[in-house]
């Protein structure tokens, strides 16, 4: 029999054989019969009134067949609909565009080319409007107004904490560390774009859309009460979202193009495609970050932190389009007070509309955290080198400790588990770190610029209970359904969503590690709401700790009615079996035993009376808290003088999320996340100047790390299961991202602190670093 | 209306035949007139590399030629990789050394590493990162494409 590959077992990816042989089925591979093809025209203004669009020169070209206008739209009540955060959304305009690259009318032709010259030939009659880019100035008295629909152009205030407390000790504390941190605007930009299928089929009734989804079921169900009045109610909707070419959250919300070829579709009663192309993906789709930190960090005389006050303004675009848990409006931005143990702290925040597309939307990130961890990390450097102390050892100092957990933070969430002084202990030895200091200071005294930095992270991942945690009123659980064949061989569906994560085969280890069926005769399906159960979806490192406890769950249900087959064909009792994985024998004597194979053959068979036949279970698994995944990451720069290029030596990663299911895949999501961290430290940001247009809407001037800029990665583990998950696994897809842009940071102001450099904003560019260096004497010229 | 052209391309061994726009592009050629859809598009500046193959034994970014300009060519896509049931040894090394994640620039990926095994059987660590740089990866950060070269080259030389 093949090797059962249960947990720990680095086996190699199911998934892998159909995209190595270029049979992956994304969604521009799909072709119905008929398919047509929506383009889109897109404003060029950042905020303006649409006086006339005139489509007659574009219903001219050859092979289109319609414009459609947000005025057609509006005649079904179309032209908008709700966001993921119940704020509102355009899909064509009626009037007024609110952000350069806006959705003005879709053109619908026979081909991909021609819908594409239709496009170029709708003309728009456009009046510019005053624009709105920076969100301090929005906020001010008197700002031009973003949207009509508000008071303001503030989106929503949030706080949490203990404001007079936190107030009085950082007033009495013995040293107060201040800083205006700002994390600009990135994008996912996965390398597949995204897109759908739209294929009404006017005689059943029926709804097929093909998308790049996350959250299949979610969409399903927004779509339904979207257009419910229009006959799209929720069994008339089938939603797939075949292979993913990359999500990290872009994938998650709902843009105009879906939704306009839903319309045209049913219009018209043909298939149509709409896929977007990189200058539409990076200047229209949701975007990350943006957020203004002021942030104040206090610690008394002995070097304890006492306590942390963040002040932010966030960027969030024309709307808030994010997909936060809805009592969550800033996401889970109150983990802000890190890995350290004190319990004072006040964090709020002020939204702020612009006349930019909606941001404050993931970047591989578990709804803020990146933002949240950047900013505590940032501190804690600067208040250990504000000390003159080693950031290492101020970080020991402050620690939460092992034995401290479950740990309840200042800001209210509970920790299930940590031991933060072993990674970062690990990583200081795999590194070499009082060496490298030694080199630093040899190095400082010869004018050379290096820099170790440290970032010890603590995540929230796995929404959620279901207590707390909803989007849109619906319940963050996750789904596994598992029906055994009568051969021993399974399949297996969920509630979530693969965009290269490997559920394929991270599923079936978790089966084959509760039943003992191989992994490789398990098959694992997500993605169709026909068949797959309820359940949120893949986006904040939510998989594992959600489904993949379902899967666990499920797997433990189908174990215990096999329990009962079992006695009855071993005519012994229930009580005298023993569960070894894959089989149950009779106490004290093995050879009575029935395989789990034997058994799903007698579950159709040969069932005992009176008992329903198959071997099935489904399980909607409610969290009882999050998983708090960690890890100390340590990074050794070279700062070149001549071109103020920062050049990273070495990262070391030591992670610990728990149970690894596959350390194969575990390293690789932190490989890729690493690299996801990296690119908005030292390269990545989405610009806009003062009229609103975007500076970097293409990959000229948007840079994605290739092999060349991305370091040769070393990673570490430390395995502190999560006590409540039932495996102890904890997610990690994100991990990286949001540990590694503070460690960068960190490292290249550690290189400069001495020359009376505090802090950089990322990204930290050569143009950017070299003019600090020009400005501190210390750049070479020539 | 566009002029068209009688081109005539030979794709994995064989020859196709078909009338096409002059501005057709190359890859929507190969995707959507030839329906190999393992070759991807990911950007609209020949920045990412999804879309490369092989056009007459060089590695090419199909978004960046005309169809016509492959008139008389030789096209090899990740369909053409696999020779006999056989997997050719890049694909092996994506799969053994995890190389790959969501798999969406894997084929152009592998296409690229394909060429520089061509021209360098035997490329340091940083060739081969700077021969792949012409390819986007957002999922696997490199450290395991950079194996899977690694593999297929000693593959490819215990075979040679």
């Amino acid at each position: 029999m093949a090797e059962v590959n249960g947990l720990g077992s680095s086996m190699k990816r199911k998934e892998d054989a159909r995209f190595i042989q270029g049979k992956g089925n994304y969604i521009d591979d799909l072709k119905l019969p008929g398919m047509l093809y929506l383009d889109i025209v897109r404003s060029p203004y950042a905020h303006a009134k649409i006086k006339n669009i005139h489509s007659e020169a574009a219903l001219k070209v050859p092979g289109v067949l319609a414009v459609i206008t947000g005025k057609d739209l509006e005649k079904y009540n179309l032209h908008w609909m709700p966001t993921l955060m119940s704020d509102r959304q355009m899909v064509l305009p009626v009037d007024t565009v609110k952000y350069q690259a806006q959705e003005v009318a879709g053109v619908i032709a026979t081909g991909r080319y021609a819908a594409a010259d239709g496009v170029a030939a709708v003309e728009v009659d456009y009046e510019p409007l005053p624009v709105v880019v920076d969100p301090h100035k929005a906020l001010e008295p008197g700002a031009t107004k973003v949207r009509d629909d508000k008071e303001s152009n503030k989106a929503w205030h949030w706080e949490v904490g203990d404001r007079a407390a936190t107030d009085s000790v950082i007033k009495g504390a013995a040293t107060v560390v201040r800083e205006r941190i700002y994390i600009p605007r990135i994008h996912v930009a996965s390398i597949e774009t995204c897109g759908c299928v739209a294929d009404w089929n006017a005689v059943e009734g029926k709804l097929t859309l093909y998308m790049t989804t996350q959250a299949p079921h979610a969409i399903r169900t927004v779509l339904a009460l979207v257009a419910g009045h229009v006959g799209l109610s929720e069994e008339r909707i089938r939603v797939v979202s075949p292979d993913i070419g990359g999500g990290f959250g872009g994938k998650v919300p709902v843009y105009p193009g879906y939704v306009i070829a839903v319309a045209a579709s049913v219009l018209i009663g043909k298939p149509v495609k709409w896929i977007e192309d990189r200058s539409e993906n990076l200047q229209a789709d949701s975007f990350a970050r943006d957020y203004h930190m002021d942030a104040e960090l206090a610690a008394d005389k002995a070097g304890r932190i006492t306590a942390l006050r963040i002040k932010t303004v966030a960027d969030y675009g024309y709307t808030d389009a994010a997909a936060n848990p809805s009592k969550f409006p800033a996401g889970l931005f109150s983990i802000c007070t890190g890995s350290y143990d004190f319990q004072t702290a006040f964090t709020e925040m002020d939204a702020a509309y612009t006349n930019k597309p909606p941001g404050g939307v993931a970047y591989r990130c578990s709804f803020r955290v990146t933002e949240a961890v950047h900013a505590v990390e940032r501190m804690v450097d600067i208040m250990a080198h504000e000390r003159g102390e080693d950031p290492a050892e101020f970080r020991l100092r402050n620690f939460i400790k092992k034995d401290q957990f479950p740990y309840k933070s200042a800001l209210g969430w509970e920790y299930d588990s940590g031991d933060y002084h072993a990674a970062l202990r690990k990583a200081m030895d795999m590194i070499g770190y009082s060496e490298l200091r030694k080199e630093q200071t040899e190095k400082r005294k010869r004018g050379e610029l290096m820099g170790i930095g440290i970032s010890s992270f603590t995540e929230i991942v796995g929404a959620g209970p279901s207590h707390t945690f909803d989007i849109l009123g619906i319940k963050m659980f996750d789904s596994a359904e598992i029906r055994i064949h009568p051969t021993g061989k399974a399949i297996a569906r969920f509630g979530t969503k693969s965009q290269g994560q490997g559920h394929e085969t991270t599923y079936a280890q978790i089966i084959a590690e509760e039943l003992g069926i191989p992994a490789s005769d398990i098959k694992v399906e997500e993605g169709d709401t026909d068949t797959a159960p309820y359940g949120l979806g893949t986006y904040a490192s939510r998989s594992t700790p959600t489904a993949g406890a379902a899967a666990s769950i499920a797997s433990r249900k189908i174990r215990e009615k096999a329990k009962k087959i079992a006695a009855h064909l071993l005519e012994a009792a229930e009580e005298d079996l023993v569960w070894e994985r894959g089989k149950f024998y009779v106490k004290g004597s093995p050879d009575r035993a029935k395989t789990i194979q034997e058994i799903a053959f007698a579950a159709y068979t040969n069932h005992p009376q009176g008992m329903e036949a198959g071997l099935e279970a489904v399980d909607y698994y409610d969290p009882p808290n999050l998983t708090f995944p960690f890890g100390s990451y340590i990074c050794v720069v070279d700062i070149d003088r001549g071109t103020g290029q920062v050049k990273i030596r070495r990262f070391v990663a030591v992670d610990d999320c728990g149970t690894r299911i596959n350390p194969m895949i575990v390293e690789g999501q932190i490989h890729g996340g690493l690299t996801m961290g990296m690119a908005p430290a030292l390269l990545e940001q989405i610009i806009y100047d003062a009229d609103g247009n975007n500076l970097t809407g293409t990959f000229m001037e948007y840079l994605l790390p290739t092999a060349v800029e991305t370091p040769k990665w070393e990673t570490g583990e430390t395995v502190t299961p999560s006590p409540h998950h039932p495996i102890g696994a904890k997610g990690v897809g994100e991990s990286a991202t949001v540990g590694a842009p503070p460690a960068i940071a960190n490292a290249v102001v550690d290189a400069l602190w001495h020359l009376g450099v505090r802090h950089i904003d990322i990204p930290i560019t050569p143009p950017k670093l070299w003019a600090i260096l020009k400005e501190k004497g210390v750049a070479l010229e020539e | 209306m566009m002029s068209t052209h009688h081109i005539k391309v030979n794709v994995n061994g064989q020859t196709h035949e078909a009338d096409v726009e002059s501005r057709l592009l190359l890859v929507h050629f190969i995707r959507e007139v030839l329906n190999f859809t393992g070759t991807h598009i990911g950007c609209d500046s020949s920045s990412c590399g999804a879309c490369t193959v092989m056009l007459n034994g060089r590695n090419v970014k199909s978004c960046t030629l005309f169809a016509v300009q492959a008139d008389g060519g030789e096209v090899m896509t990740v369909e053409g990789l696999a020779q006999d049931g056989k997997l050719h040894p890049i694909q092996e090394g994506f799969h053994q050394e995890h190389g790959l994640q969501c798999g969406f620039c894997t084929p152009g990926m592998m296409i690229s590493a394909v060429a520089l095994l061509k021209k360098n059987p035997n490329p340091t660590e940083e060739e081969i990162r700077w021969g792949l740089s012409g390819n986007l990866c957002r999922c696997t950060g490199y450290v395991n494409i950079v194996k899977a070269v690694q593999y297929a080259a000693e593959k490819m030389k215990s075979e040679s």
